[in-house]
C-alpha cells in the first residue's frame, strides 16, 4: 500500500497519515491524511455514511483506527491518550446534558470536570443566562445545541472537534459560533469540524471524505 | 471540588431529583419481604429460621433492580462519551458512579433490613452481624453489578442478560452474608464471615472498576 508522506506542517500540528477506519465489516474510509496548524480549521465534508463522524471520533481516541498515525505536533497520539484526552474538546451529536438539571448545573459540571471556571460568562456568550436556571428538559432544540457549545468556551481546551455544530441554530446563533471559532483562532486553536452547510471561515482547508471512500469496502486490509 | 467528587454529587443530585430509581428499590425490598409471611405462614420459628435468608435475597434482587439504570442513562443521551473524554481515568469514574449506586441504594437497604428483620422474627442476636454484613456486603454488590451493567450496555433486552450475569457473581456474598447472622444467631462469632465479606469487598474494589471501565470502552467503540 502507498505511504503518504507527512505533510510539511506536520511537526507543527494536529496531523493523521494513512488513516483508515472500519465500523462493523465495512471499511468507511482509508489512506486519508490531514493537518491542521495552529490557528486552523478543517472542514469535514461528504455524504451520509461517508466516516465524517467515524473520523471526528477516531480524532478523540474512542474508536482506534483500524490504521494509520495521528500525531500532536509530531508526537504520536497512542503514546500518551490521557494527555490527547485533556486536549481536546468533543461536541458530538448527543448534547450529553441531563434534563432534571437546570443549563448552569449541566455547564458548571462538564467545566468543573475539566477545571473549568465561569460557567455564567459561558452561558452569556450564547446568549443563555436568562435561562441558567432552566431545567433542560425545557429547552428547545437549538437552545440545547447552544448549550453544549457553551462547554467550548466554559474550560479551554486547544483542540476543538464539532460534529455538525450548526444544527439547529438559529441565524445570531450561527454568528455566535463564527465568533467564538474566530477568537479561539486568534489564540492559537485548532479547529476540525463536519458540516452541510456552507461556513463563512477564513482559510479553512476542506477535505471531502468522499475522496477516500475504498473501492472495495469489504476488504479489510490485513 | 475534585471531579471525582463532582461525579459523585452530579449524580446524587441526580438521583434526587428523579427520586424514581432509588424509590422503586427500597419500595420493592419491603413489599418483597412483607410477602414471605403470607407465602409461608406466620409461624415464628418458621420465620426466624429463614429470616436471614430472605432479608439478603431481597436485598440482591432490589440492588439488581436499579443497576441496568447504572450507565444507561448516561450512555444514551453522550454523557458516557463525554465523560470518557474527561481527565479523570474511566476506572475512577466507575468507582465513583458505584460510591454515588451504594449511596442511593445500599446504604438505604442496610438501614431498612434490621426493621424488616422484626417483621420475620430474627432472633436478636442477629442484628449486629445483619447491620454489619449489609454495610459490607451492598458495596460489593454495587461495584460486581457495575462490571455486568458495563458488559450489558447497548445490548438488547440487556436487563435480563444482567441478571443472568451478576446474580451468580453475587453468591459469596450472600454466603458469607447470612452465614454470618447464622453463626452469631446460634451463639458462635460472626466476626469470621464478616472477615470474608470484607475480603469479598476488597476484591471488588480492586478488580470492579478495571472491568468495568474496559466494558465501557468496548461499548463506547
Amino acid at each position: 500500500m502507498l505511504e503518504p508522506s507527512p505533510p510539511a506542517s506536520a511537526k507543527n500540528g494536529f496531523t493523521g497519515s494513512a488513516l483508515a477506519c472500519r465500523r462493523g465489516e465495512r471499511l468507511v474510509f482509508e489512506g486519508l491524511a490531514f493537518s491542521v496548524p495552529p490557528g486552523g480549521v478543517l472542514v469535514l465534508t461528504g455524504a451520509n455514511g461517508s466516516g465524517k463522524s467515524s473520523l471526528l471520533r477516531v480524532m478523540t481516541g474512542l474508536t482506534p483506527a483500524e490504521a494509520g498515525r495521528l500525531a500532536w505536533d509530531g508526537l504520536a497520539i497512542s503514546d500518551d491518550p490521557a494527555a490527547h484526552r485533556a486536549r481536546l474538546h468533543f461536541i458530538g451529536h448527543a448534547e450529553a446534558l441531563k434534563p432534571v438539571l437546570t443549563a448552569a448545573e449541566n455547564l458548571v459540571f462538564w467545566a468543573g470536570m475539566r477545571g473549568g471556571t465561569d460557567g455564567a460568562a459561558a452561558l452569556d456568550r450564547f446568549r443563555l443566562g436568562a435561562l441558567a436556571a432552566t431545567p433542560c428538559r425545557l429547552l428547545s432544540a437549538g437552545q440545547r445545541r447552544r448549550l453544549a457549545l457553551a462547554r467550548l468556551v466554559a474550560s479551554h481546551a486547544p483542540l476543538w472537534l464539532l460534529d455538525e455544530p450548526l444544527t439547529g441554530l438559529d441565524d445570531d446563533s450561527v454568528a455566535d459560533l463564527h465568533e467564538v471559532i474566530a477568537a479561539h483562532r486568534d489564540a492559537g486553536g485548532r479547529i476540525v469540524l463536519s458540516t452541510h452547510a456552507p461556513l463563512a471561515l477564513d482559510g479553512a482547508v476542506t477535505l471531502a471524505l468522499g475522496d477516500f471512500a475504498p473501492r472495495w469496502p469489504f476488504a479489510v486490509p490485513p | 471540588m475534585s471531579p471525582f467528587r463532582r461525579l459523585v454529587a452530579r449524580d446524587l443530585r441526580l438521583a434526587l431529583r428523579q427520586g424514581g430509581d432509588a424509590a422503586t428499590v427500597i419500595a420493592f425490598f419491603v413489599l418483597t419481604v412483607i410477602l414471605f409471611p403470607f407465602g409461608v405462614g406466620p409461624e415464628p420459628l418458621l420465620l426466624q429460621r429463614i429470616a436471614a435468608g430472605i432479608v439478603w435475597v431481597t436485598a440482591l434482587l432490589a440492588a439488581l433492580l436499579s443497576l441496568d439504570r447504572l450507565f444507561l442513562a448516561d450512555y444514551e443521551d453522550g454523557s458516557l462519551e463525554a465523560l470518557a473524554l474527561m481527565g479523570l481515568p474511566l476506572e475512577a469514574q466507575v468507582a465513583a458512579k458505584c460510591l454515588a449506586h451504594w449511596l442511593v441504594t445500599g446504604l438505604p437497604l442496610t438501614v431498612m433490613a434490621p426493621v424488616l428483620a422484626l417483621l420475620l422474627h430474627l432472633r436478636a442476636e442477629s442484628y449486629p452481624a445483619l447491620v454489619l454484613g449489609m454495610a459490607l456486603g451492598t458495596p460489593s454488590l454495587s461495584l460486581i453489578g457495575a462490571v455486568g451493567a458495563a458488559l450489558t450496555l447497548g445490548a438488547r433486552r440487556g436487563g435480563v442478560l444482567l441478571s443472568l450475569l451478576v446474580l451468580p457473581l453475587y453468591i459469596p456474598v450472600l454466603i458469607f452474608g447470612v452465614a454470618a447472622c447464622e453463626a452469631a444467631g446460634a451463639g458462635f462469632a460472626a466476626r469470621p464471615h464478616l472477615l470474608l465479606l470484607a475480603a469479598l469487598l476488597v476484591l471488588a474494589l480492586a478488580l470492579a472498576p478495571f472491568a468495568a471501565a474496559a466494558g465501557l470502552r468496548q461499548a463506547l467503540e
